[in-house]
């Protein structure tokens, strides 16, 4: 008996527990250099756009493996246009704007193909993919175009001053920082607690509070260690606030809102739901539209981070975003994966890129290790299942 | 002592939680037709999977003895060789592949590298004549029905010299023609000497093919009964798999007043999404009332599902034409959702392929028809959701530990009961039933017909399309008979019986003939 619950432990957090493993692996290869404040920074800053386009691929992903191979293009597009934009001295917030909606509006385009004339989204986003990369060079003419609104660098968590500035002036150590992390722990403590009181209060089975307990106690110590850590350094970094924000939201409207349950559904089996009164064409429209919006969002932290557009920028940020994805716990096949998951699965990527950066590992053979890790992990959860069946 | 083929003695098979295999005994005599009956989950699937190599030696205890040997297959070309072939449930054939292509698959004609399309062909045409197939090899599978599908898999059976054939029910797809003309063909090859072993679930097939019936329930042996010395009556050979006697079985509906017409169907016409000029339903006309129980009876490929998901919103075929009206009044529905809206709900005579999300819990897919009901402005309330299912897994008495459970852990009767809950929680005023006890065991098929009487006694309708005459007869009020896209008969339930509607059947398929001459 005790024996299967270990073993169901271990399904459920495998990408939890490889995670922790990686990492102890890497503080030891690298003599505790992963854990410096400037590092966990780092992973934070680089890979927010893969956060942000994992979240949306994972809408996609669910509707029955479909992927979007079109992101990297879109995110250079939309970086060229807001480059361009805020070049002839355009208002930076309108240029924000600007390039979500043409973000959206491309997303849209794809959607519309996919959704309602069935043409199917591997040869729609392949399209999108050549389309898009296309245009960014006619646009930029093949040149790099700088991106010099200071202040539209610093807010999108680019150039050497992208942190949210510490209001409460700590000495040596940044006190907000610290503070937004305490209150982060407060609320997720609070929501917790409360829905699983609630559910006992309906009289529903629960999960026992020992549990919670242990759980959240875990989670709490992560990010009071992850906000120490930042504040030890320059605080916040505004990426970070961008990236929490977009998982939150997403987190919340896969996990509780219909839209969610409709994704899940169509993936799942996708007849059912259609005889169900869904309408499974919207959903398709809604996961690619979505992919277009937030592949804006991801073009715009880009341009901010490299404070400059260029034609090649984005190139294999589709193949990060999937294999976060998957990584993460995301079936191929559709109907299953979670937001958390997906981010653990990018995290993980993004500690594997940067311990074997500090390590010195050949940027060549660090590729060779991605991929591997993306097989291996999907051959654990294919084999687990097998196992479990 | 008999000349058994194949013994299979104190067979154990343990899976982490359950036993589905306790110390079972199970011989076969050479050159008869051995039926294995049982409920679901009775372990009947896992004994021939022990048996064909499926679970390898080793996973299990006990041992196979056949043609006086003892077995240790490793896989399913161990058995193969043997010359024990088994013919799954599920059909599995590549649509887009010929029959021949089909029928050595794995198995190829010819040199190392290259294929003897020549040879194949040959081969496949002789075996498929002596399955009674006249189509050419070269078909492709996807432009044959159903019934001639099953027929390839056994010519497909006959081309790896099968000594021993299991075929696992064989007919749950077919309707009762092509039924009988298989299990007429099993006694042609039984003949011969070829042995089988046929698991069913129809009874009335199994007494009238089988030599011996070996039941099994709860993973172990009950009984083998023998033809000439055991009774083959169907409520004996039920009682040995229930383990009770069922006295009646279908359940009493009394006090039911049959109230105001609530749905109208007239001049209903409905072509192939793909074919287009064919011509799927034709001209139907029928009506339901409140409290009633209507029955649509017909054979394979009458009509009737393309009849109930064209009229549950169009969602089959093309270029639909006619009338409907609820309640008086007439409605144009252009999608599932629009049906649910009025009242209308279609449960799925496939509750894998297109009723149910296996891989989500009960509760999901309990909610999935009616999600408004535990949503507050978009955000969906989970411990409702939690106590909606929980209330339906009550009233149902579906049988599982917690409906946080995902549905592909229930058995075929469970998760029908699901599926019920499912359009039960959408709170139609008219069901439509299709095939609701397919491939589910008989003690589940009572509750299920107890759930379509208590329905009907809230006053809701029912449209219950079932294969099985008896069911059709048992619980309807009336009904329609179908045939080839047109209601060609209508009997109330007084005047209904088990002959006239055959004859009803078999009357306009001998007009269609002699009309086709003329």
């Amino acid at each position: 008996m005790t024996k299967s619950k270990v073993m169901t432990f271990v399904q459920k957090y495998t990408m939890i527990i490889a995670l922790v493993l990686v990492t102890a692996f890497f503080v030891w290869k690298t003599g505790g250099k992963i854990l410096l404040p400037q590092n966990i920074t780092n992973i934070i800053s680089q890979n927010a756009y893969v956060f942000v386009l994992a979240t949306g691929m994972l809408c996609c992903i669910l509707t029955g493996g479909n992927i979007d191979l079109s992101v990297g293009s879109v995110v250079c597009f939309v970086g060229t246009i807001g480059a361009v934009l805020m070049k002839n001295e355009l208002n930076m917030w309108l240029a924000v704007l600007v390039m979500l909606v043409i973000g959206l509006l491309i997303g849209a385009w794809q959607a519309f193909w996919i959704a309602y004339v069935k043409v199917p989204p591997f040869i729609t986003t392949l399209s999108g993919m050549l389309v898009f990369r296309g245009l960014s060079n006619v646009v930029l003419q093949g040149k790099t175009l700088a991106v010099t609104n200071a202040k539209f660098v610093q807010i999108f968590g680019g150039g050497a001053n992208c942190y949210v500035p510490d209001l409460l002036n700590g000495e040596g150590i940044n006190l907000l920082c610290i503070v937004v992390g305490a209150l982060a722990c407060l609320v997720y403590l609070f929501f917790t607690f409360k829905a699983n009181i609630s559910r006992r209060k309906a009289g529903l089975e629960a999960e026992p509070l020992y549990q919670v307990a242990i759980k959240a106690l875990i989670i709490v110590a992560a990010i009071i260690f992850f906000t120490i850590r930042l504040a030890q350094y320059k605080g916040l970094p505004m990426a970070l606030i961008w990236v929490v924000t977009v998982i939150a939201f997403y987190s919340y409207i896969t996990s509780k809102t219909t839209i969610g349950r409709h994704l899940y559904a169509v993936g799942g089996n996708e007849s059912a739901t259609a005889l169900s009164g869904i309408n499974t064409k919207n959903v398709y429209f809604f996961a690619y539209a979505n992919m277009g919006l937030l592949a804006g969002l991801a073009g715009i932290l880009t341009i901010a981070r490299l404070t400059s557009a260029q034609p090649t920028y984005g190139q294999n940020y589709e193949m990060d975003a999937i294999g976060s994805c998957f990584i993460g716990g995301a079936s191929a096949y559709g109907g299953v994966g979670t937001v958390p998951g997906v981010i653990v699965g990018a995290l993980l990527m993004g500690v594997i890129n940067i311990g074997m950066s500090i390590m010195g590992v050949d940027a060549n053979y660090q590729r060779v290790v991605k991929g591997l890790v993306l097989l291996a992990a999907v051959i654990f959860d294919v084999v687990s299942k097998k196992k479990n069946r | 002592m008999a000349d058994n083929i194949l013994e299979m003695r104190g067979i154990t098979k343990q899976f982490i939680a359950t036993r589905a295999l306790d110390n079972v005994n199970f011989s076969v005599k050479r050159g008869s037709i051995h039926a294995l009956v049982g409920e679901n989950g009775a372990g009947k699937s896992t004994l021939m999977k022990v048996l064909s190599g499926l679970w390898p030696y080793g996973t299990y205890e006990g041992d196979i003895v056949y043609e006086g040997e003892v077995c240790k297959f490793s896989n399913i070309k161990d058995s193969e060789s043997k010359g024990i072939v088994i013919i799954h449930q599920e059909l599995a054939l590549v649509p887009y592949m010929s029959i021949g292509e089909n029928m050595f698959l794995g198995n190829e004609r010819g040199r190392r590298f290259a294929i003897d399309w020549e040879k194949t062909h040959a081969e496949a045409t002789k075996y498929l004549k002596m399955v009674g197939l006249s189509d050419s090899s070269k078909t492709l599978i996807k432009d044959i029905g159903v019934g001639k599908q099953q027929l390839v898999e056994i010519a497909k059976a006959l081309a790896k010299n099968a000594r021993l054939m299991i075929l696992d029910e064989p007919t749950s797809s077919l309707n009762e023609e092509d039924s009988k003309a298989l299990l007429d063909m099993l006694l042609e090859f039984k003949k011969q000497g070829m042995t089988s072993i046929i698991i069913s679930h129809k009874i009335n097939e199994v007494a009238y093919v089988a030599d011996d019936i070996t039941v099994l329930r709860d993973g172990k042996t009950i009984e083998t009964l023998t033809k000439g010395v055991d009774d083959f009556s169907e409520d004996r050979i039920i009682r040995g798999m229930v383990g009770r006697e069922i006295e009646d079985r279908f359940p009493k509906r009394s006090g039911v007043k049959i109230g105001e017409m609530s749905l109208e169907v007239r001049d209903w016409s409905v072509y192939h999404p793909t074919y287009t000029d064919k011509k799927v339903v034709n001209n139907v006309s029928f009506n339901v009332h409140a409290g009633e129980v209507v029955g649509f009876y017909g054979l394979m490929g009458a009509g009737r599902t393309e009849l109930a998901m064209s009229l549950f919103g169009r969602s089959f075929g093309t270029n639909i034409s006619g009338h409907m009206s609820i309640h008086g009044k007439e409605v144009k529905l252009h999608s599932p959702r629009q049906a649910i809206d009025h009242g209308l709900a279609y449960v799925t005579e496939d509750r894998k392929g297109n009723g149910l999300i296996l891989t989500n819990p009960i509760s999901v897919n309990t909610t999935l028809a009616n999600l408004k009901g535990v949503t507050k402005h978009g955000v969906i309330d989970r411990d409702k959701e939690l106590l909606v299912a929980e209330e339906y897994k009550n009233k149902l008495r579906t049988k599982t530990p917690s409906v946080t459970l995902d549905v592909i852990t229930l058995s075929g009767g469970n998760m029908q009961k699901v599926l019920l809950s499912k359009w039960m929680y959408a709170n139609p005023d008219i069901l439509i039933l299709d095939e609701p006890t397919r491939g589910i065991d008989v003690g589940a098929k009572y509750e299920i017909y107890c759930i379509i009487n208590d329905l009907v006694a809230e006053g809701k309708s029912v449209i219950m399309i079932s294969s099985e005459l008896p069911e059709v007869l048992g619980m309807s009020d009336r009904i329609y008979v179908m045939n080839e896209g047109s209601i060609v008969g209508e009997f109330t339930q007084a005047e209904a019986s088990q002959e006239k509607i055959m004859a009803r059947i078999l009357a306009v398929d001998n007009a269609a003939k002699e009309s086709k001459k003329s």
